[in-house]
């Protein structure tokens, strides 16, 4: 099949099958809302206290609900044999990692970016940073869904290891983190951010120019065929 | 010896003496530990491979 | 006769076996165990000599005091275990691209050695800062960035250990040192600006005005014999490493008993 018609009826049928398992969705929305919970009842309701955290927690929340959803990234093709199909078929492998990551993003990112004014909102984020705060997710995020599915493939099929992608993923999701907050700081604190929004851009074009490459080479090392 | 006048000025270091004779005993185990650990991973190794050859000259 | 078989026609047939010969891991057996003395002999000259240099002979900082002499094993270890990362991704490389097992056996074997050099220099770094900033722990830019990187070397391990075969676990793990090696230079910058965000007012261990030659030379001994160390000690575990990967092999098997 010629590829480009493969990738989007590949894209399709993950989406379907995506948003066919409602828990997909649900539950990384429901890990986010909870560990956000977990601050205010950890350090201090007081809403000054909540102001100052707020830029961190939000972006740490997003980044631990957005990686839980990760492991299972290509787990369920890898079982049923799909993904060796996939692999041998005429279809790019990075084009098979995008189809993934664009999956992963729509399920679990952009619903996180939706909701998270409400949570800004319990945790008194000034109202100030909400539009950079759904920026600077929308374009971590996707960046995170580069980065973790490299390690997702790197994994995909391990029985043992408890926590792994989240170890091996997590150094790397640093620098979206910084700037994500840096960003989202600065413009609390009435600073200009385009800076930090650049950086975030500049990271996103780059993971989406090489990760997709390192992740189809990891998933033909993982299924031995590398 | 050198900058220091006396043995005891030399374990004192001008007060810092914990924090150099910790860092230096540090790095001493650091490089210890390499080196015993490869000693190990080489001895182990000998030790299979001439149970294996012994093993095979057995079976003949 | 045409001009490739009148100019040195043996060099290139010399430079294939001599690339190929890289690859044996017999090769380098034979050959490895000769060249050990001329690593560890000189390893532990170099670095008793900076050390002993460093800790007794060099004038102490005009501002940190005696503390100052953390540096000589602070930087050498700093030094090390990110251009050891460096050396584990390349050879993670060469065994990606021409599947050369000596390789393979050199890149895993650089994990754990490099973790302990990033360890030293995480542990001397916070230990000099407690004299310097009044804290055993400061979210300095280096030190961060230096904990970041031994992250990095406990993901390789823990990839490394949670593959079963282990040609896979050598192909993924070099993937994953590459993707880290790219990245080393992103994390570094990140927390270099984070850190300059909130702490404005930082100093680097480092800055001084012109450092004069009996204070940085020791540095340079250790970091030489530093890196000798590190050869040795890799092709130790490489020797090691090869006996159990070869030891049904009739040359091996000789070699052992003629011990």
């Amino acid at each position: 099949m010629p590829a480009d018609l493969g990738f989007s009826a590949l894209l399709k049928r993950d989406l379907k099958l995506a948003f066919r398992q409602k828990s997909d969705i649900i539950n990384p929305l429901m890990f986010f809302v909870m560990v956000i919970t977990l601050f205010p009842l950890g350090i201090s309701p007081d809403p000054n206290e909540l102001a100052v955290i707020a830029p961190g927690v939000v972006w740490v929340a997003a980044l631990l609900a957005s990686m839980l959803s990760m492991e299972n990234m290509f787990r369920s093709d890898f079982d049923d044999g799909s993904l060796e199909r996939m692999l041998v078929s005429p279809l790019p492998g990075f084009l098979i990692a995008l189809a993934k990551v664009i999956t992963h993003f729509l399920v679990t990112g952009l619903p996180l970016v939706i909701i998270s004014p409400i949570l800004a909102y319990m945790l008194n984020m000034p109202s100030a940073g909400y539009g950079v705060m759904m920026l600077s997710l929308l374009l971590g995020l996707p960046t995170l869904s580069l980065v973790g599915a490299i390690g997702s493939a790197l994994t995909v099929g391990l029985k043992r290891g408890a926590l792994l992608l989240p170890l091996l993923v997590i150094p790397l999701f640093i620098p979206v983190l910084i700037f994500g907050t840096g960003a989202l700081q600065g413009v609390i604190m009435e600073q200009p951010v385009s800076g930090q929004l650049s950086v975030l851009a500049a990271l996103l074009l780059f993971s989406l120019a090489s990760a997709p490459f390192a992740c189809a080479a990891s998933l033909k090392v993982s299924m031995g065929n590398g | 010896m050198g900058q220091f006048e006396s043995i005891q000025a030399l374990i004192d270091m001008g007060g810092h003496g914990l924090y150099v004779w910790l860092s230096y005993g540090i790095g001493l185990a650091v490089i210890a530990f390499n080196v015993v650990s490869a000693n190990s991973a080489n001895k182990k190794a000998e030790e299979r491979a001439k149970k294996y050859i012994r093993r095979q000259e057995l079976e003949g | 006769m045409s001009l490739s078989e009148t100019s040195a026609p043996g060099w290139k047939a010399r430079f294939k076996r001599w690339f190929h010969s890289w690859a044996s891991p017999k090769w380098f057996y034979e050959k490895s165990a000769r060249w050990l003395p001329w690593l560890s002999i000189p390893a532990v000259l170099l670095i008793l000599s900076g050390l002993v240099w460093g800790l007794f002979f060099a004038p102490q900082d005009y501002q940190q005091g005696n503390s100052f002499r953390i540096f000589y094993l602070h930087v050498p270890a700093a030094f090390l275990s990110q251009s050891i990362f460096m050396m584990m991704a390349i050879a993670g490389a060469i065994n990606l691209i021409w599947r050369i097992k000596l390789a393979d056996m050199a890149a895993k074997h650089c994990a754990p050695i490099g973790a302990s050099f990033a360890i030293l220099a995480l542990a001397t770094g916070a230990i000099w800062g407690k004299p310097t900033w009044g804290a055993w722990w400061v979210w300095d830019a280096r030190l961060t960035a230096m904990l970041i990187l031994l992250f990095l070397y406990l993901g390789v391990i823990a990839l490394y250990s949670a593959i079963d075969n282990r040609e896979t676990a050598g192909r993924s793990t070099a993937i994953l040192s590459l993707v880290g090696l790219v990245n080393i230079p992103i994390i570094k910058y990140s927390v270099d600006w984070w850190n300059t965000l909130h702490q404005p007012a930082t100093f680097t261990l480092t800055e001084k005005p012109a450092m004069p030659f009996e204070m940085w030379f020791p540095a340079l001994l250790v970091v030489l014999g530093f890196y000798l160390f590190f050869t040795w000690m890799l092709f130790k575990r490489m020797r090691a490493e090869v006996v159990e990967r070869e030891f049904k092999a009739k040359w091996l098997q000789k070699e052992l008993t003629q011990k």
